[in-house]
């Protein structure tokens, strides 16, 4: 029987409206690439992360050539090669900075001392005995620490300890917290309720606390750091992967698809899974920069990373000891570690806007 | 409500017992227990400590012994403070830490609302990304960053503030307790502006704010009556962890600044290997932040009513 | 003199996807103690015209580009923001569509009863809660006294309606807003209210404006009524002319969707197409695309309101026009 409607003449479609159904991750690239500051966040820790991996080998020093002579110079600061011919064999160059310059002359009156230093900073050749200064291309960028160890190199050396232990320990915790989490919410009840009591306890405890006893029971070692710093940091990654089963499982597609009569691997694998991964994802990028921000505290306080090895926090704690005198010791270290922490957050807030646009956001 | 307080309090019982057994089982696993020939311990400090800690009895005898004592709040001798107890150490160090622990808080908690509330209600203009922006250099400069740069542009270069030394040498304007518990505060200022910020966002985009504004409630009794109560909820939710925050900061600052806290006879005991001084102070630790989250969750109950069942 | 007199009103939302013209040129008028309905669809832009009246739209994105609303000898649009906040609560009152979600839940009932009065009338704490409690009885809520320190998640959904319509009321405004409020209760409770607000409205005077989607409410409810579709009002006559010659052919379209209407064993009628795309400044009548009667002139010119016969006004051209006499309802029993 002929229905009573009309014929169904559509309002006008707009081009765009046209388009095939996107996938939740091309929809999260298209959102993400909109958010500037997120996306600044995203290139300068890519920088960073390069810097530190690579960098390293391009500076020309290794960060733990020390050299008295060069010991405490400023960021660019002029430096001298001294050449001293030998009766046998190839001449030995070594460099000086030009603040070092006049514990060369220590013999001389202070007078032609600062002479003879103004002489090579201007460019001349000066020779004494059988050494030969001369003013050198050479420069530190970030200047040298008391030991006159190039500082670049050393930040960007710390940089790799720093993100290691920064994402190894994010690894850790996102394993725990995620099969936490999962479990939790699964198994829901009794079972969920204990946990996440035990999760809520932990929570209000120090972390910091909690890491330092847990080495001064099983002793200091950089392995042990990591695996700590994780066993602490899962408890929001255990929070947000148990509230995001605990809503999907209740979720109409999940009884759908058990109706259609899908096996439960695929429920888990196709359904749940996918719609956790992108939580999983934002959290586990906040994670990192908390990481990193406890391992510093730990080495700042002497109880984190040990030397020879060195962190941003160990690097942080040098510089502040000398800062009066030679404040970049602490700036540059200090500079991208904030700047490593910044990106994150604001990739970190970024993901998650455009992940879930829908979350409470700020 | 006295019932809902009475009945956290009991909960806090076994929760003590929790931590102080952890303590306590963990001061026994520690490698090479208290009397490993590493100790630079007297004759007499050992003698001492055998009859305190009656270490030839067995294991659960020792422990009702340890919580005997733990109830008359003693923890021991400390070993590197030979003349003191630690009980005499953390009541010596805790006012210290106290104090810049409560100002710190204070800062935190009055910058922090201030800029959440007015960052709020600025929604997207520039008196919300400005406060916004600041909240996030405070969070990504953290405390043992901070408090160098300001012990040095207040310290030395101004010369406002006392440097090194809980009691400074030349007399200088402020008080040594201002710069670290601004350092400390201003960290926590930042987090709990962008809580604000997100609770009072969240509230003011409800209906029941457009009915306040559909009553002709002036804008300003909107946002400290009708707002204020559920936007805050984030904040005072955070204060448990905050305290936590609070304690891991006390070790930097004190450091940065050489305040004679608690915070540093903690991290000073850990590198001296002082294990009663060590635990006592993490069970003191435990029992104030299970104290504070208990204030937090009363004030939480005050705030929402619908969380009063 | 009419009480409120809203003229050429047009309220723009300013958004990424576009400029949603959610009011577009609407204008009536109400008598004082009159009941005026408001009918059309989700998006045709009856709450938003109140909400504008009101100064309850936000400033960005939203922006009332035109038009007047004249009360009290103001105009509500462009006077200052303390005057418009005078008459807020007190002489005109709004009640909403979820009472839950409308009443404030950290605070008690009284103090949110209390406060019109507090604001307004600077009365004492004391003598407020007295009528506080008098307002609660006078919309039948029992034990008036002990339950109004009570928070409003305590109250039954009808109940917290009655809050809300109590509150309304509690300054005795000359104008009450009515906003869908029985849209989310149980059919009984529906009922009920309505009787309350109707009952109240002859204590007190109070003219009210209804906004529903419900046609069933409207009949029984209002004395006026304003049809509105896509921002704009399309057809404007009392109540039973409005069933009994509908000018206009949305809504005769809507009666026809009346299911209760249908005999057995027929299919139920359905509006044909979308409702139009507010973003869009298309040309001719917005009905036009999905309108039975649709000729070739109504995608040309932009229609207005224009009084047919005394009281009754559309928007149709084909009736401005006579091209129409009439638009009967097919298939239905009587609407009556």
């Amino acid at each position: 029987m002929a229905t009573a409607t009309a014929s169904i003449e559509p309002a006008p479609i707009r081009a765009e409206e046209l388009v095939q159904g996107t996938s939740l991750w091309k929809d999260a690239w298209f959102r993400l690439k909109k958010n500037h500051v997120a996306l600044f966040g995203l290139y300068a820790f890519c920088v960073i992360a390069l810097l530190c991996l690579v960098g390293p080998f391009f500076t020309g020093y290794t960060y733990e050539q020390t050299e008295i002579s060069l010991k405490a110079s400023a960021p660019m600061e002029p430096i001298l090669s001294r050449t001293e011919t030998r009766k046998t064999g190839e001449p030995r160059k070594s460099f000086i900075a030009l603040s070092n310059l006049e514990d060369e002359f220590l013999d001389k009156p202070e007078a032609d001392r600062k002479a003879i230093v103004a002489k090579i900073a201007h460019g001349e050749l000066y020779q004494e005995g059988r050494n030969t200064y001369r003013l050198s291309n050479q420069r530190h960028f970030f200047g040298t620490d008391p030991l006159g160890r190039d500082l670049l190199t050393r930040v960007l050396v710390g940089g790799r300890i720093s993100l290691a232990v920064g994402f190894a320990a994010t690894l850790v915790s996102v394993c725990i917290g995620v099969l936490w989490g999962a479990t939790a919410g699964f198994a829901g009840g009794k079972v969920d309720t204990l946990m996440m009591r035990f999760a809520d306890i932990l929570y209000a405890l120090p972390f910091t606390v909690i890491v330092i006893l847990l080495m001064v029971m099983f002793g200091r070692n950089f392995i042990l750091l990591f695996v700590a710093i994780g066993a602490v940091e899962w408890l929001n990654m255990a929070r947000i992967v148990r509230g995001q089963i605990i809503s999907l499982k209740n979720q109409e597609f999940i009884e759908a698809a058990i109706s259609l009569g899908l096996p439960s691997h695929q429920i888990l694998f196709r359904h749940l899974i996918p719609n956790v991964m992108g939580s999983i994802i934002i959290y586990a990028t906040l994670t990192v920069p908390n990481v990193m921000l406890l391992e510093a505290v730990l080495s700042f306080l002497g109880l984190g990373v040990q030397p020879p090895l060195s962190s941003w926090g160990v690097l942080i704690d040098e510089g502040s000891r000398t800062m009066e005198t030679s404040i970049w010791l602490l700036v540059c270290p200090a500079m991208f570690f904030s700047l490593a922490l910044f990106s994150l957050n604001f990739l970190g807030d970024g993901l998650r806007d455009a992940l879930d646009p829908k979350s409470s956001k700020d | 409500m006295i019932k809902v307080i009475v009945g956290r309090l009991l909960q806090l019982i076994p929760v003590l017992v929790v931590i102080l057994t952890l303590t306590f089982f963990m001061s026994k696993m520690v490698p090479g227990g208290p009397f490993s020939a590493e100790r630079q311990a007297t004759p007499e400090v050992i003698a001492k400590l055998n009859a305190y800690y009656g270490l030839d009895k067995p294991l659960w005898e020792q422990y009702l012994g340890y919580l005997s004592r733990v109830a008359r709040l003693d923890f021991g001798p400390s070993y590197t403070y030979q003349s003191e107890s630690v009980t005499e150490v953390i009541a010596r160090a805790f006012p210290i830490s106290l104090q810049i622990g409560t100002l710190a808080f204070c800062i935190a908690l009055v910058i922090g609302v201030t800029a959440g509330v007015i960052a709020a209600v600025n929604k997207n203009k520039l008196w919300d990304y400005f406060p916004m922006s600041l909240s996030m250099l405070g969070i990504c400069l953290p405390t043992f960053v901070l408090g160098p740069i300001l012990a040095l542009v207040f310290g030395l270069v101004l010369k406002l503030a006392p440097v090194s030394g809980w009691y400074g040498l030349n007399y200088v304007p402020f008080h040594p307790m201002i710069l670290p518990a601004v350092t400390l505060g201003l960290f926590y200022a930042a987090y709990i502006a962008r809580l604000t910020r997100g609770g009072m966002l969240d509230i003011l985009s409800q209906d029941f704010i457009r009915t306040a504004r559909a009553k002709g409630v002036p804008d300003h009794e909107i946002i400290l009556k009708h707002a204020l109560r559920g936007g805050l909820l984030p904040v005072v939710a955070f204060l448990g962890p905050a305290l936590a925050g609070l304690i891991s900061g006390s070790f930097v600052v004190e450091k940065v600044f050489n305040v004679p806290g608690l915070g540093q006879e903690f991290i000073k005991s850990v590198f001296n290997r002082d294990y009663p001084l060590i635990l006592g102070t993490v069970a003191f630790f435990g029992v104030l932040i299970v104290v504070f989250n208990l204030l937090s969750d009363i004030i939480q109950t005050l705030l929402d009513p619908k969380s009063r069942k | 003199m009419a009480l409120l007199e809203v003229e050429n009103l047009r309220t723009y939302f300013y958004t990424r996807g576009g400029i949603i013209r959610a009011v577009d040129n609407v204008s009536f008028s109400l008598e004082q103690g009159e009941t005026m309905g408001i009918v059309g669809e989700s998006g045709s832009g009856k709450s938003v015209t109140c909400y504008s009246i009101l100064g309850l739209i936000p400033r960005p994105p939203g922006k009332i580009v035109s038009g007047c609303a004249r009360f009290g000898g103001m105009d509500l649009l462009s006077c200052p923001k303390e005057q418009l906040r005078r008459v807020q609560g007190k002489r005109i009152s709004m009640i909403f569509q979820d009472p839950m979600t409308s009443l404030n839940p950290y605070m008690r009932v009284s103090d949110q009863l209390v406060e019109p009065l507090l604001v307004h009338e600077k009365m004492r704490r004391s003598q407020a809660l007295a009528k506080a409690i008098v307002s609660l009885e006078e919309v039948g809520i029992q034990d008036a006294a002990s339950r109004i320190d009570l928070y409003p998640h305590q109250f039954s959904g009808g109940m917290r309606q009655r809050v809300m319509i109590a509150m309304a009321l509690i300054s005795r405004p000359e104008i009450l807003i009515a906003d869908e409020p029985t849209t989310s209760l149980d059919v009984t409770v529906q009922a009920q209210i309505l009787e309350l607000i109707k009952k109240r409205q002859k204590d007190l005077g109070t003219a009210v404006i209804f906004i529903t989607h419900d046609l069933g409410v409207v009949a029984s409810f209002c004395n006026y009524v304003n049809v509105m579709y896509a921002g704009r009002i399309v057809e404007s006559a009392p109540t039973d002319e409005i069933f009994a010659r509908p000018m206009h052919p949305y809504n005769a379209a809507l009666q026809q969707s009346i299911p209760a209407l249908h005999k057995k064993g027929q299919p139920l009628f359905t509006i044909p197409g979308l409702p139009p795309d507010l973003t869009i400044d298309f040309r001719g009548c917005p009905f036009a695309s999905r309108c039975a009667h649709a000729a070739d002139i109504c995608k040309e010119q932009n229609p207005a309101l224009k009084q047919m016969v005394s009281g009754h006004k559309t928007a149709c051209i084909r009736f401005q026009r006579g091209e129409i006499a009439e638009v009967g309802l097919r298939n239905v029993v009587s609407a009556v």
